[in-house]
């Protein structure tokens, strides 16, 4: 299929603060083809949403991007401002959490899904606001709920237009950041449905980030799960929820239980410790003091993701090569 | 069952209204001595205001809470002495905590307003160690920006421990933490209720949770309770609809998913019959017609606070046959 849709060779974003460089991602691999759904897993502070706004460059200024990330083939960091505004809702377009805060309160929600397509110079007021209904009735909105407010909408309603206004410009990737995380389950369902359908009839790329190891695979093909700015596993959904390699991925995914598996039974499994500071990151393996499998040589070899088996790398020296 | 001897904590017929929304609309639920209770439902079905009406936050608009079989104080002096007793645990902990109040100051607080008798670092550290803070006098300068969001929580657990409670009533307590922490989290509830015999009403939207720490659960919809009984009952072999429905749509779950259409609906405007009616999977892929007419026009009787019990026409139908 030619061209993947996004590729990540060496990515890494750093931040600059009063206290000197935080690396936030150090070194990302990653490619996502068209039509292609690609879950990025892991926990508050470990990068992956400053990676996936590193696709469109919507990172503070303070952030400087390293590597490369190419979008359609086109490396964004040397895009221009202009390039840039092009490219952005019209080749990859993100849903960003927490719809109540993305949206604009006082104005009405048809006009917020109409102004990328008005930026982007597609067509008359009519072809737009024929666009519009278009694109709220592809979400599951009549599309007279053009008219409404923010408020006038429930929160599983905000989140269909803020998937909307992501489609109104028929991108080829959509990034998708925690776009069910404050649903109730019911919603989250309704929204998951939506966005695997829309994937589907649409053959768009999809990176979708959660914490949820379980959202993730019921969405999407593959699974990233990272930790302390780095991919630590990397496979087809089902067998890295199913069958973790890695520790911290076992530790994620047992996280949340599966309803009747006795062993999870008042018995509610975590990890000791929190994630790391990324601006005082441990040596070695990063993970390693709170790995429940460390072994001395742990704290002082910093272990790369490499192949485990077919279709599934990981970075623990616990795993041999294949 | 009437009030069991053990019963801790009762909500009796408790219904709360705010103007024409009905939110707790007739519920029983009996909290026991040493019990863990999930309390599960969608945003809006009335959850946290049934738990702040057990902690007397809330006057009940009819019905009544009772503690150790006596009703709830009304006076601020007899409500504060009940606060000893229940203790409130909040989803966000950097909500809860004051940010300029050290770790110490956050946990002796509570021991002020109540004046608690004995030595204040003694009870402080040992609420802390409780807590799983450990050493606890590591803790005691800190403020809330130099901990974790785990370790905060965990700060105003120790508070609410400080006071030796029989009962937290915990809302959505590891809903704002790291999946990594929240194993951790739960399993401190878990072991306060083994060591101290701590009862707990634990209010969430997450099964799992449910699964992983509580003795029952109670599924509440539009301001009434659905179906509750012991988690393995409800959570393996659910009887009303809409407990299948919700546990039909984890992400983990097996079979096929049940999405159900719309969202909860209005408080205010509650429909007649079985509330759950116009969302109903069952009576949309067609019940008998006797059926079909109880669900959209007689209302269910109230579901027992302490036993089994599920709030459904069509499993009445069906159990009785």
């Amino acid at each position: 299929m030619g061209e993947p849709l996004l590729e990540l060779r060496s990515a890494t974003v750093d931040y600059r603060t009063a206290n000197g460089l935080v690396p936030a991602v150090r070194g990302v691999d990653l490619r996502i083809d068209a039509g292609q759904t690609l879950g990025l897993a892991g926990e508050s502070g470990c990068g992956k949403s400053t990676l996936a706004m590193a696709v469109l460059r919507l990172l503070p200024r303070n952030a400087a991007i390293g590597g490369e990330i190419l979008l359609g083939g086109e490396n964004v960091t040397d895009m221009s401002w202009g390039r840039l505004r092009a490219v952005r809702w019209a080749e990859a377009s993100v849903v960003f959490q927490g719809a109540m805060h993305a949206l604009n309160p006082v104005r009405r929600v048809g006009d917020q899904i109409a102004e990328p397509i008005r930026l982007h110079g597609k067509g008359s007021v009519e072809r737009v606001d024929h666009r519009v209904g278009e694109l709220l009735e592809q979400v599951g909105l009549p599309a007279r709920r053009a008219r409404a407010y923010p408020h006038e909408l429930s929160g599983g309603q905000r989140q269909r237009v803020m998937i909307a206004m992501a489609l109104a410009c028929s991108p080829g990737l959509i990034i998708a950041d925690e776009p069910t995380t404050a649903l109730d389950v019911m919603v989250q369902a309704q929204v998951l449905t939506l966005l695997s359908r829309l994937v589907d009839e649409l053959d768009i790329g999809l990176l979708m980030i959660s914490h949820d190891l379980s959202v993730l695979a019921s969405t999407c093909q593959r699974l990233a799960v990272m930790y302390a700015g780095r991919i630590v596993e990397q496979g087809k959904a089902v067998d890295v929820l199913r069958e973790p390699r890695h520790p911290y991925t076992k530790a994620l995914a047992a996280a949340f239980p599966t309803i009747g598996d006795a062993s999870s039974r008042l018995s509610p499994r975590g990890l000791a410790g929190d994630p790391p500071d990324p601006s005082d990151l441990p040596g070695g393996c990063p993970f390693h003091p709170r790995c429940p499998s460390v072994l001395p040589e742990c704290s002082g070899t910093d272990v790369l993701l490499r192949p485990v088996s077919e279709d599934r790398t990981s970075a623990c020296l616990l795993e041999v090569e294949p | 069952m009437t009030q069991g001897e053990s019963t801790l904590l009762r909500a009796d017929d408790v219904s709360v209204r705010f103007g024409a929304a009905r939110a707790v609309d007739g519920v029983e639920l009996d909290i026991r001595a040493g019990e863990i209770i999930a309390l599960v439902g969608e945003s809006g079905c009335g959850k946290t205001t049934l738990a702040r009406t057990l902690l007397g936050l809330q006057q009940p608009t009819s019905g009544r809470v009772l503690y150790e079989g006596k009703p709830l104080p009304t006076g601020t002096r007899g409500l504060r002495e009940y606060r000893r007793h229940a203790q409130l645990i909040l989803q966000d902990p950097t909500g809860a905590l004051n940010p300029r109040h050290s770790v110490y100051e956050a946990v002796a607080e509570g021991l002020r307003i109540h004046r608690v008798p004995g030595d204040e670092r003694e009870l402080v550290a040992s609420a802390l160690s409780r807590a799983g803070l450990r050493p606890p006098e590591r803790f005691f300068g800190l403020v809330p920006h130099e901990l974790s969001g785990g370790q905060r929580q965990r700060v105003v657990i120790a508070g609410a421990l400080a006071l030796d409670p029989s009962v937290l009533i915990a809302d959505e307590p590891v809903a704002s933490l790291d999946a990594s922490v929240r194993g951790e989290i739960l399993a401190l509830l878990l072991r306060l209720r083994d060591d101290l015999g701590l009862a707990a009403l634990v209010v969430t939207h997450d099964l799992g949770l449910a699964w992983n720490i509580a003795d029952r659960v109670a599924v509440m919809y539009l301001g009434r309770i659905v179906e509750s009984g012991p988690v393995e009952q409800v959570l393996t072999a659910p009887s009303h609809p809409y407990t299948k429905a919700l546990l039909s749509v984890l992400p983990e779950s097996e079979g096929p998913a049940t999405v159900l259409a719309g969202e909860t609906p209005d408080p205010s405007r509650v429909p007649t019959g079985c509330r759950f009616h116009p969302r109903c999977p069952l009576l949309a892929a067609g019940l008998p017609d006797s059926v079909a007419d109880r669900c959209r026009t007689v209302d269910l009787p109230i579901v027992d606070g302490a036993s089994p019990g599920v709030a459904c026409h069509a499993v009445e139908v069906a159990t009785a046959r």
